[in-house]
């Protein structure tokens, strides 16, 4: 119990590294989710060549682990001459990275949208450009919602590996306090306690999107 | 990068391979045995998987690895790293697993099992003979997908200072201060390996249709 008390005294540390999770997870999130959707023009585009560099793309994300990723950005890139602080790389990491992921699930939920919606668009005078933003997205936004949700998830779990690169959020928090003052124990708690917490609200905002999406079905 | 060097990371690839493995053939059958837990409502345990599940599959693997090697000693339990590891990646896939089998009960057509009823089956056998075969079958494609998620997770305990692709290819590129080719070795073995899970399979899956036919 003193160990949790040590905790609670050194509360901001921790409150601080879970506020940098939120921010970095949110900006991903926003990152991710539209250059997924912008990802998914060329990867449905009816050009071969185009659609075929996308879909490599999307698949070298997916066969990459997260950490390699990482690393590849922060100490790959600048022998290329591109440079960013490890803030910086985290978050370029974190929104390249789940892009293809996003991609991949709106695509999906592209292939499933009925063919007469996107005929009855040109009907209406609607195409490219247009048709994608007024006619294609809102209801692949719609259906892909509880498939986004896991992704928002994954984010999450995704943004504690950047303990590697030393950005502050909680698990990198978490470590330094248990190095400090030798409460291993419940200062990992605490974060698991909070990655929980924030995952499971997510889950629930997420489900109660999907009943108003629904309802506007 | 010398021949040695490509020999270091291929080294930490074959713990890579055989801490995923180990970790899947503890992790599958666990989840199993959580997901029939969940599936015949035992009174408390139920509660305890659903907490166990929830939390672990929210929890990042780097996160589960630190609180599992640095925390446990606190209670008696002092793991090497190694088997810190092992412990880390066969609770976290254990609860994604859960999921699966669970799932693939739920869809388990109820009018077999009826079926099975009516012949006057015993619980193990209805079990081993009738539901377990299909469920195999119907969770096949999720848990090999959860495989390969996992072997990428696996980097997550490097954390805990166990040397695998990731980190040997760090170290490699640390001391050439040529960090791109050891990083591309790495990216091809990961999809290797990756690719060798699928194929498997495929190989599987075939076999059964063949099965099927036959």
């Amino acid at each position: 119990m003193a160990e949790f008390y040590t905790v609670w005294q050194h509360r901001n540390l921790i409150i601080g590294g879970f506020e940098n999770t939120l921010i970095i997870v949110a900006l991903a999130a926003v990152g991710s989710l539209t250059m997924g959707a912008l990802l998914t023009i060329p990867l449905m585009s009816p050009q071969r060549s185009i659609a075929r560099l996308a879909t490599a793309y999307v698949d070298a994300m997916r066969c990459v682990p997260f950490l390699l990723f990482v690393y590849l950005i922060y100490f790959g890139l600048p022998t290329l001459g591109i440079q960013f602080d490890n803030w910086s790389s985290g978050l370029v990491a974190l929104v390249l990275y789940n892009a293809g992921y996003m991609a991949e699930l709106l695509r999906a939920a592209w292939t499933n949208l009925p063919k007469e919606l996107i005929e009855a668009g040109h009907a209406f005078g609607f195409f490219g450009w247009r048709l994608f933003r007024r006619i294609i997205l809102p209801p692949v936004l719609f259906s892909a919602i509880p498939l986004i949700g896991n992704q928002l998830i994954q984010i999450v779990k995704d943004s504690a590996l950047l303990t590697v690169i030393a950005v502050a959020e909680l698990t990198h928090e978490a470590t330094s306090l248990q190095t400090t003052y030798f409460v291993p124990f419940a200062s990992f708690v605490a974060a698991v306690v909070l990655y929980w917490v924030t995952c499971v609200t997510i889950e629930s905002t997420m489900g109660l999107a999907d009943r108003f999406a629904e309802a506007r079905r | 990068m010398t021949a040695h060097d490509y020999l270091s990371i291929l080294q930490a690839a074959l713990a890579t391979v055989s801490m995923s493995l180990v970790s899947i053939v503890l992790g599958v059958p666990l989840g199993l045995g959580l997901a029939l837990i969940r599936w015949s409502r035992l009174p408390v345990l139920n509660r305890v998987t659903i907490t166990y599940v929830s939390v672990v599959r929210t929890c990042p693997s780097v996160t589960l690895a630190l609180l599992i090697f640095f925390a446990l000693p606190e209670v008696g339990i002092s793991l090497d790293p190694v088997p810190a590891g092992i412990v880390t990646l066969t609770l976290s896939t254990a609860a994604f697993n859960t999921e699966i089998w669970r799932s693939a009960l739920i869809n388990f057509p109820r009018d077999q099992y009826d079926a099975a009823l009516s012949l006057g089956m015993r619980r193990a056998l209805r079990f081993r003979r009738v539901i377990l075969p299909q469920i195999i079958r119907s969770s096949l494609p999720a848990l090999v997908n959860e495989m390969t998620l996992q072997v990428k997770s696996t980097p997550a305990v490097a954390v805990i200072g166990i040397v695998e692709i990731t980190r040997a290819a760090i170290r490699v590129g640390a001391r050439t201060y040529q960090p791109l080719p050891p990083f591309i070795v790495a990216l091809v073995l990961y999809s290797l390996i990756v690719f060798a899970f699928v194929r498997t399979q495929r190989l599987i899956e075939r076999r059964y249709a063949k099965a099927d036919a036959g």
